[in-house]
């Protein structure tokens, strides 16, 4: 038994656990056990990695024969950070939903994902791939329906259905492509094998290309996201911002661009257009956001803009820049919206006209989330900068002007973050917030080690 | 000791951690030693680093070798190291950041004894140093660029210091805003250079570079882009309102990171880059113009206002302009010159400032003031002599300095002199304005703070002596030769030159010109003295209070020629439309509602069709036979 | 056998199209204008039999026995239909005390 089919398995296992366990305080411990053993077994996974050296660890076992369906798992130098960045936020997680009282049935939705996302970045098949897109998918309806608030149930459904709809384009990509494999396969290497004729690749394309916008959010592909990641449950909106996002763009690099290079080359400038035009579009819109949540969101739509143009940029730097900024969005976004929580469950609301002045109660609270910010912000020596520098180099090499207005998020990243800092954390005290606690325990260690994860990355990517 | 070059910006990183950690624990004694301690480690450190250097120079070497740490981005062909540079220019930068920072980090032992967060205060003053030191130390563009969005980011959090002011906080985040606005140009710089050399090497930079002809457009877009980079950190138009705001910031802020150190980061990465500059003499033109008008619209500004602070700091954009005419017209040495006096005497006179301040008990305004000379004589000796150093009367730094500036203008072109001395004037005029409306006449405030006026105590009063020896004496280091001076600055950084100086022309200055030249800006200077005693100490034509009726001119002055208006105006109220527009309209009103629209149009129409579904056996059998009969006629007709 | 068959075969085959498309006629009439369910049960046989007999006509034209088997089958279908559709009626009966088809309109959005 491999080492990476036992890693797709255990959070199944761990999920069917904790679906029986009956006590929401032992099942968050159960949770957190099995996250860690997962952290533990991606270590060997990491050591033993030969960089450089194209798919490892493979293995592939039959699944529906009539098909030629198989199902087919590897890693390579992409996939791994992103496995790496889902084992290992995955307890950070867990260690944040301490606080609140989850059921269990949380804790076994979130680890039932948690193996639906690892299948979609191990997936060598495009079927296998298909099924973890949607396992992945399921559980965070639910997590989000269940527990989210607000005008939950109709802002999830349009999610679920919104994002499905981009997966059934896929879907039928998927099997157009298997149709056209001399042994109808679902390869991921059939895939690329094949020769396609220029009309077929420019519909592709667009399937493709919108069943991933969608997911990542591309503009204009991304109403559903500010009202989905606002109502969530803030655990929900980690797993959502921090790890589902990555699919879209991880779906990018390894299937769009390869499988279909020819659509790619001719629909590239207008993709990165798109890309850019969310950039600066969502930051504008972030600059008078007074929910927290929804200015973060808007903020991560500008964030992962870049890190798709530097994607379809298609050049060294951008891909090294986008996995590394694909993680550093990871640790950092579900560390702002751990932050909003905190404040949330300190204060009761999240909304900037009320808050201020927080700094003074919460001091420590306030400099990790400074430094959480600045890496936001991009600001050298936090993990941000090393990234948002490749990605805007690989856009200059393309036009100086993509640069120019994809490095506006510098200037208006700056505005919006520094406004939210400031109507949290700054400003006179309000003497109904001035009792408030400060960070503690679980809460303390979470931050802590995001802050060092943010500066550890930063300095030595 | 090279060896150990590394260790100076490291101490006061690691001033920043312990400090950062332990400032609730600590007592403010340990943390004072601490903070002072490590910057002063530092100092002795760059001391010895300078001496090093200059006994290289002494013996003709070019003395400067680079330090590699440690590789830090790898892609391709692209390797980006982590390394430090140490040449005349730096080593001299390092002197004044610890030297004067040091000075400063004792003086805030004094300044801020009173403040609730000390511990915060000395770790951000040290994580500063760190940056600034790293922006001058760097071997390559992106070393520098990490201190220069690292100094920018210390400088939001030292403005903000006092956070629980809602108008601190924002002055704080306009100060960041507008730097960030600078350091896209920068970072876009470094991608066209990485484009254009393959490297980010000063020196392999500098060397391709002087292989390019005169006025290149590559280089000019570099320089270009460069330049706005400076305007930013350096407060020049268009983005220096944020510098007037920034004294927001503890007063000894406000002298080391806003007027000795940071805020000359600008014109330090000019003079490094001159090579790329001189063969873009648009640039260079361009910056010229910027400068002088920067020099003359700030100094304008100076004459009327009436928050200390606020005098010094429209002062400090002002000689920043001076700075950068020096550099538009190519004296890049006279730049530097004014870079160091003016470290000195700016880090002075808000020192002197910041000891008002205290001893009013934080009033800034100058109208409350008056009569002071007798509380506060040290203060007073030490300010006087700041202000006659930057009101330009010899034989005092500032003299020598901005002369040396304007002397190239005048080579230049006569007409940037003439703007250059008017603003000279100006200059001389609102500082001895300030000068003398603080310090001589009654005092003005309430009996209150009259009895509390005190002396500041020795560790704050100790800092001002030195900056005010150096201030005297500060001149003699580039003592133009006409006055038989040996111009030791020029030749010790020559090296820092060796691309540019064949490629540009040759300026030379009749020495009967220069002397007309100095003579006339010190008799103007000292004109200007006399004419501000008359009004404000001999008539006691003091301002007046906000609401009275003053002239046009004067009004433009005093409301900063409305500039923050226009940009509120013209960007900030237009981007927060734009924002509230985007949202509601576009993304909630268009995109949000296609969407909806699209499951809308499903509803709907599920919601039409099932009218069909009426509940009436007789109507589905009438729909039933329709249908059959619909069919046979088909299958008939299909016959 | 022969005897029927020449009997059947004694009337013309369009005759029987006829008359059997009259009674179908009548029979979906029936359906669709008349409001009492019996009724309607009862065009619904009328519309079964005339099938019925043109599928022995056919059988006994053609010679082919399949047509009968199939009208053996159609008259259990109808047997079995009618014991549904009646004990349907009856409870509706019970429940409306009306066997008004217009009365059976509860089954809608």
């Amino acid at each position: 038994m491999n080492n990476l089919f036992l890693l797709l398995l255990l959070p199944v296992v761990g999920a069917i656990v904790l679906a029986f366990t009956k006590s929401s305080s032992v099942a968050r411990w159960i949770a957190l056990v099995f996250s860690l053993i997962q952290i533990v077994l991606t270590v060997p996974l990491v050591c033993s990695f030969v960089p450089d050296a194209g798919i490892q660890f493979e293995q592939s076992l039959e699944w529906i024969k009539e098909l030629n369906i198989r199902f087919h798992i590897g890693v390579d130098g992409i996939s791994l950070p992103l496995i790496l960045l889902t084992n290992g936020l995955m307890p950070l997680i867990v260690l944040s939903t301490f606080r609140n009282d989850y059921k269990h049935s949380f804790y076994a939705l979130a680890s039932f994902m948690q193996s639906g996302l690892l299948m979609v970045f191990a997936a060598l098949d495009a079927f296998t791939f298909y099924v973890g897109w949607e396992i992945a998918l399921i559980p965070i309806y639910f997590i989000c329906a269940l527990w989210g608030e607000g005008d939950r149930i109709r802002v999830n459904l349009k999610f679920f259905v919104y994002t499905f709809f981009g997966s059934l384009l896929m879907l039928i990509a998927i099997i157009y492509l298997s149709q056209q494999t001399p042994s109808k396969d679902f390869e991921w290497t059939s895939f690329m094998a094949l020769e396609l004729s220029e009309y077929a690749q420019r519909a592709l394309f667009w399937a493709f290309f919108i069943a991933f916008a969608i997911k990542i959010p591309i503009f204009p592909f991304h109403t559903w996201q500010p009202d989905t990641y606002t109502y969530a449950p803030t655990p929900g909106t980690m797993l959502l911002a921090g790890i589902m996002l990555k699919m879209g763009t991880y779906a990018l690099i390894r299937w769009l661009i390869p499988v279909i290079p020819f659509g790619t080359q001719v629909y590239a400038p207008i993709a990165l257009v798109l890309c850019i035009i969310g950039i600066v579009y969502a930051s504008i819109i972030a600059f008078k956001q007074y929910e927290s949540k929804t200015l973060v969101a808007y903020s991560s739509i500008a964030h992962v803009g870049l890190i798709s143009a530097g994607i379809f940029a298609w050049n060294q730097e951008g891909l090294q820049g986008a996995l590394l900024q694909m993680i550093n969005h990871g640790i950092t976004v579900v560390g702002l919206f751990y932050v909003l929580d905190i404040i949330k469950s300190r204060t009761g609301t999240n909304n900037l006209n009320d808050l201020g002045g927080l700094a003074a109660a919460m001091p420590k609270t306030a400099t990790l989330f400074a430094i959480i910010l600045l890496a936001a912000v991009g600001l050298p020596l936090t993990n941000g900068f090393v990234g948002e520098f490749l990605l805007l180099k690989s856009l200059y090499s393309l036009h100086l002007w993509y640069v120019v207005f994809a490095g506006l998020t510098l200037i208006f990243g700056a505005v919006y973050m520094l406004r939210l800092f400031q109507k949290t954390m700054l400003g006179p005290v309000n003497p109904s917030y001035a009792a408030v606690k400060d960070v503690s325990g679980v809460e303390l260690l979470v931050l802590v080690i995001i802050s060092i994860l943010i500066l550890v990355i930063g300095i030595k990517p | 000791m090279m060896e150990l070059i590394w260790l100076i910006p490291l101490i006061p990183l690691f001033g920043f951690i312990i400090n950062g950690l332990g400032q609730q624990t600590f007592s403010k004694s340990v943390i004072g030693w601490i903070g002072c301690g490590t910057v002063l480690s530092s100092f002795v450190l760059s001391l010895i680093l300078f001496f090093q250097v200059q006994q290289q120079r002494a013996l003709g070497e070019e003395a400067s070798s680079v330090y590699h740490l440690f590789d830090w981005i790898t892609v391709g062909s692209l390797n980006l190291g982590f390394s430090f540079l140490v040449d005349p220019l730096s080593a001299l930068m390092l002197l004044i950041i610890t030297g004067i920072g040091f000075l400063i980090h004792l003086y805030s032992c004094g300044y801020m004894a009173s403040d609730e967060s000390f511990g915060r205060f000395f770790s951000y003053l040290n994580l500063f140093i760190f940056f600034m030191l790293l922006l001058v130390m760097g071997s390559n563009y992106l070393i520098m660029f990490i201190g220069w969005e690292g100094v920018g980011l210390c400088s939001y959090l030292l403005i903000g210091f006092w956070y629980k002011n809602t108008s601190y906080a924002n002055a704080a985040k306009k100060a960041f805003v507008m730097n960030r606005i600078g350091d896209l140009g920068f970072l876009i710089a470094m991608f066209v250079l990485i484009a254009v050399f393959g490297t980010l090497e000063y020196k392999e930079v500098f060397a391709k570079a002087s292989q390019f002809p005169m006025g290149d457009a590559t280089l000019l877009l570099i320089t270009l882009l460069l330049f706005v980079a400076a305007t930013g950190k350096s407060a020049q138009i268009p983005l220096f309102t944020w510098l007037p705001d920034a004294m927001a910031g503890p007063t000894p802020v406000s002298a080391l990171i806003h007027a000795a150190t940071m805020v000359t980061a600008g014109i330090y990465m000019i003079i490094r880059s001159n090579i790329l500059f001189t063969l873009s003499p648009l640039t260079l033109q361009i910056i010229a113009a910027i400068g002088v008008a920067t020099a003359l619209i700030a100094a304008f500004i100076a004459m009327t206002q009436n928050d200390i602070k606020k005098v010094l700091a429209y002062s400090t954009v002002s000689q920043l302009g001076y700075m950068f005419l020096g550099l538009g017209v190519g004296a890049f040495t006279a730049a530097f010159f004014h870079v160091l006096t003016h470290a000195f005497f700016k880090a002075l006179l808000f020192l002197g400032a910041g000891s008002v301040i205290h001893a009013m008990h934080h009033e800034q305004d100058m109208r409350k003031m008056g009569g002071l000379k007798k509380y506060l004589p040290i203060t007073f000796m030490t300010m006087l002599i700041g202000t006659v150093a930057i009101a330009g009367i010899p034989p005092l730094s500032g003299f020598f300095s901005k002369d040396e500036i304007l002397a190239f203008a005048f080579a230049q072109s006569p007409l940037l002199w003439g703007l250059g001395f008017v603003g000279a004037l100006f200059t001389a005029f609102y500082m001895f304005r300030m000068l003398y409306i603080t310090f001589y006449g009654d005092f003005r405030g309430t009996t209150e703070q009259e009895q509390h006026l005190h002396e500041s105590p020795m560790v704050m009063t100790l800092p001002l002596i030195v900056l005010a020896v150096l201030s005297l004496i500060g001149g003699i280091i580039n003592l133009p030769s006409v006055l038989g001076g040996g111009q030791w600055l020029a030749n010790f950084l020559s090296p820092i030159y060796e691309y540019s100086v064949s490629r540009a022309s040759e300026v030379h200055l009749e020495h009967s010109t220069e002397y007309i030249l100095m003579a006339a800006s010190a008799i103007a200077a000292i004109i200007m003295a006399i004419l501000a005693y008359q009004k404000y100490v001999k008539k006691q034509d003091l301002p007046q209070e906000d609401g009275a009726q003053q002239g046009s001119l004067h009004k433009l002055s005093y409301h900063k020629l409305y500039i923050d208006e226009i940009y509120d105006a013209l960007v900030v109220k237009p981007l927060n439309g734009l924002s509230k527009v985007l949202y509601k309209a576009i993304d909630k009103g268009l995109i949000d509602a296609i969407v909806n629209g699209v499951g809308d149009i499903i509803h709907a129409s599920g919601r039409g069709i099932r009218q069909l579904q009426s509940g009436y056996v007789g109507f589905y059998i009438i729909m039933m036979v329709l249908g059959v009969a619909a069919i046979v006629l088909y299958g008939i007709l299909n016959m | 056998m022969d005897t029927i068959v020449q009997h059947i075969q004694g009337v013309p085959l369009n005759h029987y199209l006829i008359f059997c498309s009259v009674i179908f006629a009548i029979g979906v009439i029936g359906v669709l204008i008349r409001r009492n369910v019996i009724i309607i049960m009862m065009s619904i046989e009328l519309m079964l039999n005339a099938v019925n007999l043109l599928l022995a006509a056919f059988s006994a034209y053609w010679g082919d026995a399949n047509g009968q088997v199939f009208v053996f089958f159609i008259m259990a279908l109808a047997a079995a239909e009618v014991a549904v559709g009646l004990s349907i009626v009856i409870m509706v009966y019970r429940n409306t005390k009306s066997v008004d088809i217009e009365s059976l309109n509860k089954l809608r959005w």
